[in-house]
């Protein structure tokens, strides 16, 4: 079997660290930053970054439309930090003209955990992840604050100040986590991307 | 030090060298922006800055008006603090680490400790490991982004020649960074020795280096850039984002011309989106040649 054209949304943000990830979980990896970019992938990332430059670039660049058609017609994606707030369908703590890609049925918070002297990172066990936990690394990250009935939780805050949060989810084809496995080596996330969504 | 990047323990950790560095690589691809008023942090995060940079003068004028620069008014890093939801960052004095802590208690997401503002020490910069939150620093050269990785730096920016307008320095300190780098990954691995020692740098971080073929850190750049092709002639010398100080409020429209950066950062291998984005921004800011500032009031040659 071919590998996987797998696109990482290249408008802002650690573009470099996915394309590597997924490089290494079996995809071919393309940066994204044009609208006939979208139509050559079968799935796509969107990575960490800052979530309202990249709306901003997204309807600059005429992104959005084509992205949200590609996803309504059931493209896989995954979004990390900044990428799970583009997919979510609503976000909260927003700035007044923020749009997002939308897709996802959750309404997430954004900076949910506070500034950046409050990022953080802990160990943590995600379903569809076997092995040793995760390390999750959380960067003035979102969280997940209410989730439609087609959405899975697939992990949550273990312990500390917001134990329970819900910071990864699935709908269908669609994966979100708060946090950026991404940046530490460890692929886990991104390989049940390519093999168990994209390849569903 | 760089292990401590791969280090973990079970319990959460916050300050740890992969959340400090993890920020910075959020911000690549895009456009810190300085400001001095909460008005203006809204129109830099409405025009897509990834951050705001707070104090209290633009480097243009700290150069016009001369006197002792400083940490800004905590009143005012609460103000823009209170303006916009995107990260603020704000410059401390080189060595001034009280000023730091300060900035840290206002919850400031990252410090500048900058050569913009009169150096504090002569001879120490900050310990930036005793802090939780991150440091950027200048650099006008390897050695001396090294040193400052080496002390806790968590991103690293060239230095050109803030508040000029003229990129000219900034060119020069992207490409010394980025040739040096390439020379370490050509030597073989006993003579690496000698280049720690040349470039006053741990042994172990210039390894790192030379096998990596990058800093362990993020590098942007920073310092006379005025127009999007400024920006995008960076990006295409290899730095991963962009600082830009005077070249936007003190421009004709900051508005649009800060959209435009912002836009150029982006497609900065693209000359026809480039072209396009420069088209009627008005009167870039008015700038001064790095050649006609006498030697004393350059201030990449501050920090060491």
């Amino acid at each position: 079997m071919s590998s996987p054209v797998v696109g990482v949304l290249a408008v802002q943000g650690d573009v470099r660290e996915h394309l590597r990830a997924l490089e290494e979980s079996g995809a071919h990896a393309i940066a994204v930053r044009r609208p006939e970019e979208v139509e050559r992938v079968d799935g796509l990332v969107l990575p960490g970054g800052e979530s309202t430059t990249m709306d901003k670039l997204l309807r600059a660049f005429d992104l959005q439309q084509p992205l949200r058609e590609r996803i309504a017609r059931g493209m896989p994606a995954y979004g990390s930090c900044a990428g799970m707030i583009l997919l979510a369908d609503k976000v909260l703590d927003s700035t007044t003209d923020q749009q997002t890609i939308g897709g996802l049925d959750v309404t997430v918070r954004r900076n949910a955990f506070g500034r950046q002297v409050d990022s953080f990172e802990t160990d943590l066990t995600m379903s569809g992840v076997d092995g040793a936990p995760i390390r999750a690394v959380f960067i003035r990250a979102p969280w997940v604050e209410a989730v439609g009935p087609a959405v899975e939780v697939l992990a949550t805050v273990p312990d500390g100040p917001a134990a329970g949060r819900v910071v990864a989810v699935r709908q269908g084809s669609l994966l979100a986590t708060s946090f950026h496995p991404e940046v530490t080596g460890d692929h886990r996330i991104h390989r049940f991307f390519v093999t168990e969504i994209l390849r569903r | 030090m760089s292990d401590s990047t791969t280090q973990t323990s079970p319990a959460a950790s916050t300050g740890t060298a992969r959340v400090k560095r993890g920020m910075a690589e959020m911000l690549k691809g895009g456009v810190i922006m300085d400001v001095v008023t909460p008005d203006q942090a809204k129109i830099a995060e409405d025009a897509g800055a990834v951050a705001v940079m707070a104090l209290e003068r633009v480097p243009a004028d700290i150069r016009a008006q001369g006197g002792v620069s400083r940490m800004s008014d905590p009143d005012m890093i609460d103000g823009i603090i209170e303006a916009v939801s995107i990260p603020v960052m704000a410059k401390a004095r080189i060595g001034h680490f009280v000023e730091a802590q300060v900035l840290q208690s206002l919850g400031v997401d990252y410090i500048d400790e900058s050569e913009v503002l009169t150096p504090a020490d002569y001879a120490n910069h900050i310990d930036k490991w005793e802090f939780t939150v991150p440091f950027v620093c200048g650099a006008t050269n390897l050695g001396e982004a090294l040193r400052r990785i080496t002390e806790g730096a968590a991103m690293i920016r060239s230095k050109g020649e803030a508040g000029t307008g003229d990129v000219s320095n900034a060119t020069t300190h992207m490409r010394s960074i980025r040739q040096e780098i390439r020379r370490l990954q050509n030597l073989p691995e006993d003579e690496l020795y000698v280049a720690a020692k040349e470039l006053q740098a741990p042994y172990e971080l210039v390894k790192e280096v030379a096998r990596a073929g990058k800093l362990p850190v993020v590098l942007f750049t920073a310092g006379g850039i005025a127009t999007p092709a400024d920006a995008a002639m960076m990006m295409q010398l290899g730095a991963e984002g962009v600082f830009v100080g005077s070249g936007i409020f003190k421009s004709g429209n900051p508005a649009e011309r800060a959209e435009a950066i912002v836009k150029a950062t982006t497609f900065f291998d693209d000359p026809d989106a480039i072209a396009k984005v420069s088209r009627g921004l008005g009167e870039a800011m008015v700038g001064i040649n790095v050649d006609e500032i006498p030697q004393p009031h350059r201030l990449a040659e501050r920090g060491w």
